[in-house]
């Protein structure tokens, strides 16, 4: 058992928790947000991405003890009360999810892609850097549409700021 | 249509919920005082339980209790079923072996539960599962098909002698092999179709309640078609009696037909909630998921087609193992007949069909419907066979397909089907338009100037969807009527709920069939609520697959949208003094023709509830209910044409272009059935590049991760090029065909006639990995 101190959403969390205790199983189990999704154990499938001090990062073989004293943010954090996030906006817009249950750690990730890319993204690299996160559903199309849609909207928000 | 109604690309009312983390799936389900089932699993294909020792699990930290398959059996839980009757050729029933929920005495696939270990946490569960210590003597086993009917093969079940489940038959054998007999050539070959794991992205899983005072059960789980699961856990199961039993599948992360069955994990957790009177939770793992959630496909074919001297095709032979794994499950044995071999016309004109499938039992995890359910597999033998055709006849692929097309329509298959309507020139000129067919040869030239081997493939499908109607599947030996359900409730202010038995996981119905009501009342979508899922809130519903969502399921709210219309037009005529013939409805409003009276519809609505001046005997009120049962399945066919380029040194395979042309009869959201599109392709083409559920000699699943199994990634895949032409089907009321599967059913046979085409060797098996096309390669050039 160690005792567990980190920022979850802008809010500080602290916890008693089994050292085996991951990351996701925090989030999910004890903290209620239920975004974050388990799709596989060999963290292969990013379901489960969220975003450890601004970089997106695998919640499923995170474990709580090296989270400590780190600001995490899942998918419940990322609108600003009812104002979307560009991307939560883009993965709508361009009908990038069906069942949903990839989206949230898509999204997570994409958010990412783009930081690292800025407007250099094509179609190519948001291909190849999605490589951890699979969907099931929607044969990827309309996710790259989303994703290189909402660099355009993120870049015209940071500027607007 | 209204900008929100019939036609129109509204993005989806559910995705909020998705995009920001609040959407609800059985996992996120906690309730108070639940507690955590972990599974024991069989490590051996086959083999005999001689003990199970719980003491150690049972002393373990947070161990609430260890339930084993013997007690299932003490308290009278039923077997698990197969819900259609499969006659083979001697007229004699299917043969099928028991399958319990928790085996008792013998396992017959790797991952089949022993024992089941309820504890505080998801942790302590496991844990102690690890400690129950089985002791096993292992059998032989049969991993695959030829190993499963060899002579002397290990015996599975003793019901099934020689592990063979059923040898079904379907057409004229007599008339089949005269047309051969009189063919100016035949074209043959051997087609395997391989295995594969369906993969949801959501793993399954149950929540249990039992409430004592009530004796009454609540299941959350993740399913396709929550009353199915109802009727089947109260009907087969003895769990609970229909109206003890509450079943919900809530916000469900895909399904692909995987979550149409019922399965042991859902029941044992349900027996266990009343045994511990606690709620109990399972979670599959991903491991568990690979090892238990039904597989698809897996099938050997021998096909044979003949062809008479204009390259018109006169008969069609075709013999298919069908590997079902240890157990028959749900739907099984309907997916290598009645889905299979129903289809094997395609899209052409064959007078003389003959088709055998034997399906057989082997010590794999149990195979059904996934995907396209038999379709896939049928049309991947028509296609291959035809493509194989035009290389052998030297003919156009494009054309030889052509001068066998079935133009007029109803057309009668000598495989029970009649379609309906079609178009198939059509979808085929879309395709080759869309591919520029007539510039192909100068990119394969400029393409070897690189070194690079370019191909081209076709594949013209054809299914059955929107499964039904129930007379005919009835006679067919379905154990369900396959009909759908829709209850209208429009409230006093105006708003609406609907209703329905169709279950939505991921195919945006909060959407789709909110358009269709919006449409028909001219009021904005956010009026209109969907709800679905749940056995206490609907009254029954044949749930989601085969694509009978849009064909079947919205069609009962159609006829039950007729009902609310009528009714409203009698309150209005009677309030305005007209004859209920003139009402007429537009922009929300309920008008009388030639005159400016109208009656906004939520003062109807309100009119019905306040009563106060409706005509006279009339119930208050304005809610309707409709089951509806479609008089035909319906037709989706389309053209689907796949470019590649092959690196000769490398065997990898690379898209240059991919197209789909598909008729779906009317669309409601062009958007989301697109979306359906790119799905299914990329199932498809995962199929015939990446996918494969491989197991060993001994039974074991080689490929039970997503480090084993290549699941298609974001860069294995091309962009689509998806277009539609439309004739609209005749057999409901808003000319829908369906959409979910085509992808999937279309698209296998086009990657590999375009690879085989690149390379100029047509043998090359499903997945057609860089490695396979590599040596297919060589293979042909050392022939050379
Ligand atoms: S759940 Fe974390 S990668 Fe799959
Ligand atoms: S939307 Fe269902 S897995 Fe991606």
């Amino acid at each position: 058992m160690s005792t567990i101190k980190l920022t979850v959403n802008g809010k500080a969390v602290s916890a008693d928790l089994e050292d085996r205790t991951l990351l996701v199983h925090l989030l999910r189990d004890h903290l209620g947000l239920t975004g974050t999704h388990v799709g596989c154990d060999t963290s292969q499938c990013g379901a489960c991405v969220v975003h450890i001090d601004g970089r997106a990062v695998k919640s499923c073989t995170t474990l709580v003890g090296q989270a400590n004293g780190t600001n995490v943010t899942t998918i419940e954090g990322i609108s600003r009360g009812d104002e979307l996030h560009p991307m939560q906006a883009a993965f709508r817009d361009n009908h990038g999810l069906q069942c949903g249950y990839c989206t949230p750690g898509m999204i997570m990730t994409a958010i990412d892609i783009v930081h690292r890319h800025g407007d250099e993204l094509d179609e190519a690299t948001v291909r190849q850097e999605l490589e951890g996160n699979i969907c099931r559903c929607t044969g990827y199309h309309n996710i790259v549409k989303s994703v290189l849609d909402a660099a355009g909207r993120m870049k015209m928000a940071a500027a607007a700021e | 249509m209204g900008i929100e109604g019939i036609g129109a690309r509204v993005t989806r009312k559910e995705d909020k919920r998705f995009i920001t983390g609040k959407g609800r799936y059985t996992d996120d389900v906690r309730l108070h005082g639940m507690t955590y089932a972990s599974f024991v699993r069989s490590p051996h294909a086959h083999a005999k339980i001689k003990k199970i020792d719980v003491t150690a699990a049972n002393n373990m930290p947070g161990v609430v209790d260890v339930l084993t398959g013997q007690q299932l059996v003490d308290d009278k839980i039923g077997n698990l079923i197969c819900g259609w009757m499969i006659h083979s050729k001697d007229g004699s029933p299917m043969k099928m072996g028991a399958w319990p929920a928790m085996a008792p005495e013998v396992v017959r696939f790797v991952g089949q539960a022993v024992a089941v270990v309820i504890a505080e946490t998801r942790n302590q569960a496991r844990d102690a599962a690890e400690a129950v210590d089985v002791t096993y003597e292992e059998l032989p086993a049969a991993a695959d098909i030829s190993a499963a009917i060899a002579p002397g093969a290990p015996q599975l079940h003793p019901e099934a002698p020689g592990n063979v489940i059923f040898d079904w038959t379907i057409g004229d054998e007599a008339a089949t092999n005269d047309a051969f007999a009189k063919a100016a050539n035949i074209v043959a070959m051997d087609i395997t179709n391989n295995r594969l794991a369906p993969n949801a992205m959501e793993p399954r899983a149950a929540v249990a309640e039992y409430d004592t005072a009530e004796e009454h059960f609540t299941l959350y789980t993740t399913s396709q078609n929550p009353h199915v699961a109802r009727l089947v856990l109260s009907a087969f199961y003895n769990i609970a009696p229909e109206h003890k039993l509450r079943v919900i599948a809530p916000d469900v992360g895909g399904g692909f037909g995987s979550k149409i069955f019922i399965y042991p994990e859902e029941m044992v957790a349900l027996w266990a909630s009343k045994r511990v009177e606690r709620p109990v939770k399972w979670t599959s793992d991903r491991t568990e998921a690979f090892l238990t959630d039904a597989h698809g496909r897996d099938h050997l074919t021998k096909a044979e087609m003949a062809f008479d001297k204009d390259n018109k095709i006169i008969g069609l032979r075709v013999k298919t193992y069908a590997n079902l794994g240890a157990y028959m499950s749900l739907f099984s044995s309907s997916v290598p007949t009645y889905l299979y071999a129903t289809l094997l016309s395609g899209q052409y004109n064959i007078p003389n069909i003959y088709a055998e499938v034997i399906s057989v039992y082997t010590n794999t995890t149990p195979v059904d419907a996934y995907r396209g359910a038999g379709r896939p597999e049928a049309s991947f033998v028509m296609e291959r066979l035809m493509e194989t055709a035009a290389r052998q006849l030297k003919v156009d692929p494009a054309e030889l397909r052509r001068k066998n097309f079935i133009t007029s329509f109803p057309h009668q298959t000598p495989v029970i089907m009649a379609y309906d309507t079609g178009d198939f020139n059509a979808s085929l000129d879309a395709a080759l338009k869309a591919i520029d067919y007539a510039g192909f040869p100068a990119r394969k030239e400029n393409a070897k100037k690189e070194g690079k081997l370019r191909g081209i493939g076709f594949s013209c499908y054809i299914e059955a969807c929107g499964i039904a109607p129930s007379k005919a599947v009835g006679s067919l030996g379905a154990g369900v009527g396959l009909w759908e359900s829709a209850e209208v409730r429009v409230n006093p202010v105006g708003t609406v709920e609907i209703l329905t038995g169709s279950h939505s996981h991921g195919q945006g119905h909060e959407t789709t069939f909110a358009q269709v009501a919006a449409d028909r009342l001219g009021i904005p979508l956010n009026q209109v609520s969907i709800v679905h899922g749940d056995t206490d809130k609907v009254q029954f519903g044949m749930g989601t697959y085969g694509s009978r969502s849009g064909a079947v399921g919205m069609s009962a709210i159609v006829k039950a949208m007729e009902k609310i219309e009528a009714k409203a037009k009698k309150i209005v005529a009677h309030q305005l003094e007209a004859s209920e013939n003139d009402i007429v409805i537009e922009n929300g409003e309920f008008k009388v023709t030639g005159t400016d009276k109208s009656i906004a519809f939520p003062m109807v609505a309100l009119a019905a509830y306040t009563a106060h001046n409706i005509p006279e005997g009339m119930e208050p009120g304005l809610k309707e209910t409709a089951f509806y049962d479609p008089t035909n399945f319906t037709f989706p066919a389309g053209a689907y044409i796949c470019e590649v380029e092959v690196d000769p040194g490398t065997g990898k395979t690379e898209f240059v272009n991919f197209v789909a042309a598909d008729d779906f009869g009317r669309l409601i959201n062009p958007m989301i059935v697109e979306g359906q599109v790119h799905g299914g392709l990329a199932q498809g083409i995962g199929q015939a590049l990446l996918e494969h559920a491989v197991y060993d000699k001994s039974g074991q699943l080689m490929t039970a991760s997503f480090m084993d199994y290549a699941m298609p990634r974001a860069e294995d895949l091309p962009s689509f090029k998806v277009s539609h032409t439309t004739t609209l089907c005749p057999g409901n009321p808003l000319g829908i065909k369906g959409c979910g599967e085509a992808g999937a059913i279309g698209s296998s046979a086009a990657v590999i006639n375009a690879i085989t085409n690149a390379i100029g060797n047509n043998r090359l098996e499903m997945p057609a990995s860089p490695d396979r096309v590599w040596h297919a390669i060589h293979q042909q050039q050392a022939a050379e």
